[in-house]
C-alpha cells in the first residue's frame, strides 16, 4: 500500500516539475531574438514619425505638461504624452530599467536621465546612439556634453545642469567685520570663529553627509577642491594619493574639531537646508534650489534677506563643484525615433531652456543663458552658479555606477564617522580600499 | 505486502477517511491550485533556475555589457565564501551576506522576544473587564494597522538628530547613522508596530480559557503567579506559539522598516531581503536569486523547527490529525500483534478508534 502511494506521489511531482521546466524554457527561449534587436543600433532609422511618450520624474512644477501641450498643438500627428515616475531618483532609474527589459513591450520613447545613469543605460543598450551630425551642441556646457557621451558616442542631449553653491550668513559676517566670503576652508573656519564669538552656539559648516548619493557628491568636491582628481584625465580613479587625502583629511579634521557638527552624519539636502534656515549654521553647501526657499518671507525661513552666495571654498582657492543635472536620451526600443529626436532638439533649444529656467528654476545647459540680463536679474545666483558649473567635475562614468557610488559612500562614511565619533575606519585605510575597489570597477 | 493488500481489497480506497468524493474535491480545488501554481509555484521554480545563472561582467569593444545569461552552476552560492565583498559593521569585518544574515537573526531574536513579552502583557490587560476596555483594545491595535513604510517614515522623524527622541534623551544620538544605535532604532520601531499582533492572537487564546479553572485554582490557594504559569501559559500556548511563529517568519523577511527608516546599504541594519534587493537593483539577478533562496531555506528551517519542537499547529485540521492518530494506532496494533495486520476498512470521521 505505501509503495503504491509513494510511486503515485513521485509520478505527480515529476510531472509537475517537468511542466514547470517546460514553461521556464519557453520564457527563456525569447531572449536571443530580443538581443539581436539590441545590437542593431548602428543602423538606427531617424525618420519614423508618430506619437511618443516622454518619461521623467514627478513634475512638481506642473510646467512640463504645459510645454508638452505647446508641442502637441503644433504637431497634432506626433503627439507627446507625459509619463510621470516617482519623485525618488532611485525609483525612476528602476522603472526605466524594468521598462527596457520588456524590450519590444517598452512604451518609453524619450527618457530624462540623471547624468550619472547615462553610462549604465548606454552600456545596457537602453539608449540609442544619437546622430551627432543632426544635433548642434556648440554653446552647450562642455561638462554636460561629456556626461552625455559614452565610449566616444553621444547618447543623450544635455537638458538641465546643477552645481553646488556656498550659502553664507552675510549679516553675521558683516557684523564680524568680514567683507568677502571665504574662498578657502581655512578662511571659512577663521570667519566662523569670528562669528561664533558674538553668536555662541552657532555651527560653522553644513553639508550632506548622510550615507546616500549626496555624500558621493560632497566627498568628490572635497577631493577635487584640494587639488586632487577624483578621476584623472584618463578616467582612472586617484582617490588615495597625497592631494586627494589632503581633502579627505581636512574634512575628517573638521568633523573632529566640531567645525562640522556630529549630527551632519545624518543630514541630506533638506536637513541641512532646514538647519541653515533656522539660523543654526553660518555656511551651507547646497544646490541652487535652496535660494528661493531660503528667501521666502512667509516666516518659514529665519534668514530671508540675510544670506548671500559664493562659489564653494577649497584648500588654496575656490573649490570644484560636482556636476549634477539631467540629460534627455532616446530609448533603443522607441518606434518613432524621428519624432523623439525632433522633440529633444526642440525641448532643449535655447528658447525653451530659458522658459524652463523661469518656470522651474532648473539651471540650463546653454552657456549664453547664464549671462542673459533678464535672467540674472530674476535669478541673482546665476552668475555664481555658472562659475561653479563651469569648473564642475562629473562623477565617475561607470557602467556599474550603483557599485561605484556605494564604494565611495562606504569609504567616505567610514572616514567621517571616524572623525566625528572615533568609530569607523581610519581615512587612509578607507580610501586605500576605495582606490582598489574603484580601479576594478572602472578599469 | 502490497500484492496481498491488492488481492484482499481490490477496490480499497487509498484514504480510509475518504467517503468517495475525492475526485469531486480535486475538481473543486483545482482552480485554486492552478492560481497557486501560477503565482507561487512558477516564480519559485524560476528564481531557483535564476540562482544558477549569471551575466558575465565587463563590457565589449563598444562599451556594451553582455546581456546573455550563462549557466554558472553553484558559483553564485560558492562566491559567498570567496567574495571580496567585505563590510565592517557591528559584527566586525565579514562578508556582506554573512553580515546581513547576522543582522536578520539578531533582529528576529531580539524583536520576537520583546514583542512576545509585551504582547502577552497587552493581552492580559485587554482580557480584563474594566471601564474603557474597548478604547484600550482599539488604541493598542492602532500601530498594527499603520502600514510599515508609513511607520518607518514616522519613526524617521522621531529618530532625526533634531527629533523628539533626542529631545527627550537630552543628547544627540545618531539613530539614523550606521551603528548599534541604528539597530536599536529599528528594534524599537518594530516592537512598537508588531507587539499588538501577538497581543491580539494571545487575547483570542486567553478568551478560550474557562473561568472555572481559575476559580478552582483559587480554591486550591494558588497565587497569581502560579495561576499565570500553571494555567494561563499552558492553555494559551497553542495560540501563542502560532503568533510567535508568524512574527518570527515576518521578522526574518524584514525589509521596509530598516530600508525606509535608516536607508539602503547601511550595513548595521541590512537584512537579507535588503541585500538581495540591492543586488537585483544593481542588475545582478543571479546572486540576488541565490541570496533569496538562502533566506527561503532559512525560513523553511525555522518554520520546521517551530512545528517539530514547539508543536505549532498552523493548519489546525482535525481530519489530518485523525488520520495520523489512526496510523499511529495501526502501527501500535501491528507491533502488538507481532506481524503485519490487515488494514481496517472502517471509515472514521471523529478520530475515534474503530475497535
Amino acid at each position: 500500500m505505501s509503495h503504491a502511494r509513494t510511486a503515485r506521489r513521485v509520478l505527480a511531482a515529476a510531472l509537475s516539475v517537468s511542466a514547470l521546466v517546460a514553461l521556464a524554457a519557453c520564457s527563456s527561449g525569447a531572449t536571443p531574438s530580443a538581443s539581436t534587436s539590441g545590437s542593431a543600433s548602428t543602423s538606427t532609422d531617424w525618420t519614423t514619425k508618430g506619437p511618443i511618450n516622454y518619461v521623467q520624474g514627478k513634475d512638481t512644477s506642473g510646467y512640463v505638461q504645459k510645454i508638452i501641450d505647446k508641442w502637441n498643438a503644433a504637431n497634432a500627428d506626433q503627439k507627446v504624452t507625459l509619463i510621470e515616475l516617482s519623485d525618488n531618483a532611485d525609483q525612476q532609474r528602476q522603472s526605466m530599467i524594468n521598462n527596457a527589459q520588456t524590450k519590444g513591450g517598452s512604451n518609453y520613447d524619450v527618457l530624462s536621465v540623471d547624468v550619472v545613469w547615462t553610462a549604465e543605460f548606454a552600456a545596457n543598450s537602453m539608449l540609442a546612439e544619437l546622430p551627432k551630425d543632426q544635433l548642434n551642441l556648440d554653446g552647450y556646457l562642455p561638462a554636460a556634453v561629456d556626461a552625455s557621451t559614452y565610449f566616444g558616442k553621444l547618447y543623450a542631449m544635455p537638458s538641465t545642469s546643477d552645481g553646488a553653491l556656498l550659502y553664507y550668513r552675510k549679516d553675521l559676517l558683516d557684523a564680524a567685520g568680514i567683507t568677502n566670503p571665504p574662498t578657502t576652508w581655512e578662511e571659512m573656519v577663521t570667519d566662523c570663529k569670528a562669528v561664533q564669538e558674538k553668536n555662541s552656539g552657532i555651527g560653522c559648516y553644513g553639508g550632506q553627509f548622510q550615507k546616500y548619493e549626496g555624500l558621493t557628491c560632497n566627498i568628490a568636491e572635497w577631493i577635487n577642491s584640494a587639488g586632487g582628481q577624483f578621476l584623472d584625465a584618463s578616467g582612472k580613479p586617484q582617490v588615495n594619493n597625497e592631494a586627494a587625502m589632503a581633502g579627505v583629511n581636512a574634512l575628517v579634521g573638521y568633523f573632529k574639531d566640531g567645525t562640522i557638527l556630529k549630527e551632519e552624519l545624518t543630514w541630506q539636502e533638506e536637513q541641512s537646508r532646514q538647519a541653515f534656515q533656522d539660523g543654526k549654521i553660518v555656511f551651507l553647501r547646497n544646490w541652487p534650489y535652496v535660494y528661493s526657499l531660503a528667501s521666502k518671507t512667509d516666516g518659514s525661513s529665519k534668514v530671508a534677506g540675510k544670506f548671500a552666495i559664493a562659489p564653494i571654498p577649497g584648500l588654496t582657492g575656490p573649490g570644484v563643484s560636482t556636476l549634477g543635472g539631467h540629460n534627455m536620451g532616446i530609448s533603443e526600443f522607441s518606434k518613432n525615433k524621428g519624432t523623439a529626436l525632433e522633440f529633444i532638439k526642440w525641448w532643449n533649444s535655447e528658447e525653451n531652456q530659458k522658459a524652463n529656467l523661469i518656470q522651474t528654476s532648473n539651471a540650463p545647459t546653454v552657456v549664453s543663458l547664464y549671462s542673459d540680463p533678464e535672467l540674472t536679474k530674476k535669478f541673482p545666483y546665476l552668475t555664481t552658479l555658472y562659475s561653479s558649473i563651469e569648473k564642475a567635475q562629473a562623477r565617475p562614468k561607470v557602467v556599474k555606477y550603483g557599485d561605484a557610488t556605494l564604494a565611495i559612500q562606504d569609504a567616505a562614511y567610514a572616514a567621517i564617522t571616524y572623525g566625528a565619533t572615533g568609530q569607523g575606519t581610519d581615512p587612509k585605510a578607507a580610501f586605500d580600499a576605495l582606490q582598489t575597489k574603484l580601479t576594478t570597477l572602472i578599469g | 505486502m502490497a500484492p496481498i493488500a491488492a488481492v484482499a481489497a481490490p477496490k480499497r480506497r487509498k484514504n480510509m477517511l475518504s467517503d468517495g468524493q475525492g475526485t469531486l474535491a480535486a475538481i473543486l480545488l483545482s482552480p485554486t491550485m492552478l492560481v497557486i501554481l501560477v503565482v507561487v509555484g512558477i516564480p519559485i521554480i524560476m528564481s531557483v533556475r535564476e540562482a544558477f545563472f549569471a551575466i558575465p561582467s565587463g563590457v565589449d569593444a563598444n562599451g556594451r555589457v553582455f546581456t546573455e545569461e550563462q549557466f554558472v552552476g553553484f558559483a553564485n552560492f560558492t562566491d559567498i565564501f570567496a567574495s571580496t565583498d567585505m563590510v565592517n559593521a557591528v559584527w566586525g569585518p565579514m562578508n556582506r551576506l554573512v553580515n546581513s544574515f547576522l543582522n536578520t537573526t539578531f533582529f528576529t531574536v531580539v524583536c520576537v522576544i520583546i514583542e512576545t513579552i509585551l504582547g502577552v502583557a497587552m493581552a492580559l490587560i485587554m482580557a480584563r473587564a474594566f471601564k474603557g476596555r474597548g478604547l484600550v483594545r482599539a488604541s493598542i491595535l492602532v500601530p498594527w494597522a499603520i502600514p510599515t513604510i508609513v511607520s518607518a517614515m514616522m519613526w524617521k522623524l522621531i529618530f532625526d538628530s533634531a527629533g523628539v527622541m533626542n529631545k527627550i534623551l537630552g543628547q544627540t544620538v545618531l539613530w539614523l547613522g550606521d551603528g548599534p544605535q541604528s539597530q536599536w532604532a529599528v528594534i524599537i520601531a518594530d516592537v512598537w508596530k508588531t507587539a499588538p499582533f501577538i497581543g491580539l492572537l494571545t487575547l483570542a487564546g486567553l478568551q478560550t480559557i474557562p473561568s472555572d479553572v481559575y476559580e478552582a485554582a483559587k480554591v486550591d490557594g494558588a497565587n497569581a503567579w502560579q495561576q499565570f504559569t500553571r494555567i494561563t501559559l499552558p492553555m494559551v500556548k497553542p495560540a501563542l506559539v502560532v503568533a510567535v511563529l508568524f512574527r518570527t517568519l515576518d521578522t526574518l523577511r524584514m525589509f521596509d522598516l530598516p530600508f525606509g527608516m535608516i536607508g539602503p546599504s547601511k550595513y548595521s541594519v541590512e537584512t537579507m531581503s535588503m541585500f538581495s534587493y540591492q543586488e537585483a537593483r544593481n542588475l545582478r539577478y543571479g546572486p540576488a536569486a541565490a541570496y533569496a533562496i538562502i533566506l527561503f531555506l532559512y525560513l523553511v528551517l525555522i518554520a520546521f523547527l517551530f512545528v517539530s519542537l514547539l508543536g505549532a499547529d498552523v493548519v489546525g485540521d482535525e481530519e489530518l490529525k485523525a488520520v495520523s492518530a489512526q496510523r499511529k494506532r495501526a502501527k501500535a496494533a501491528a507491533k502488538a500483534a507481532g506481524h503485519s495486520s490487515t488494514p481496517t476498512r472502517t471509515t472514521i470521521t471523529s478520530g475515534e478508534s474503530p475497535t
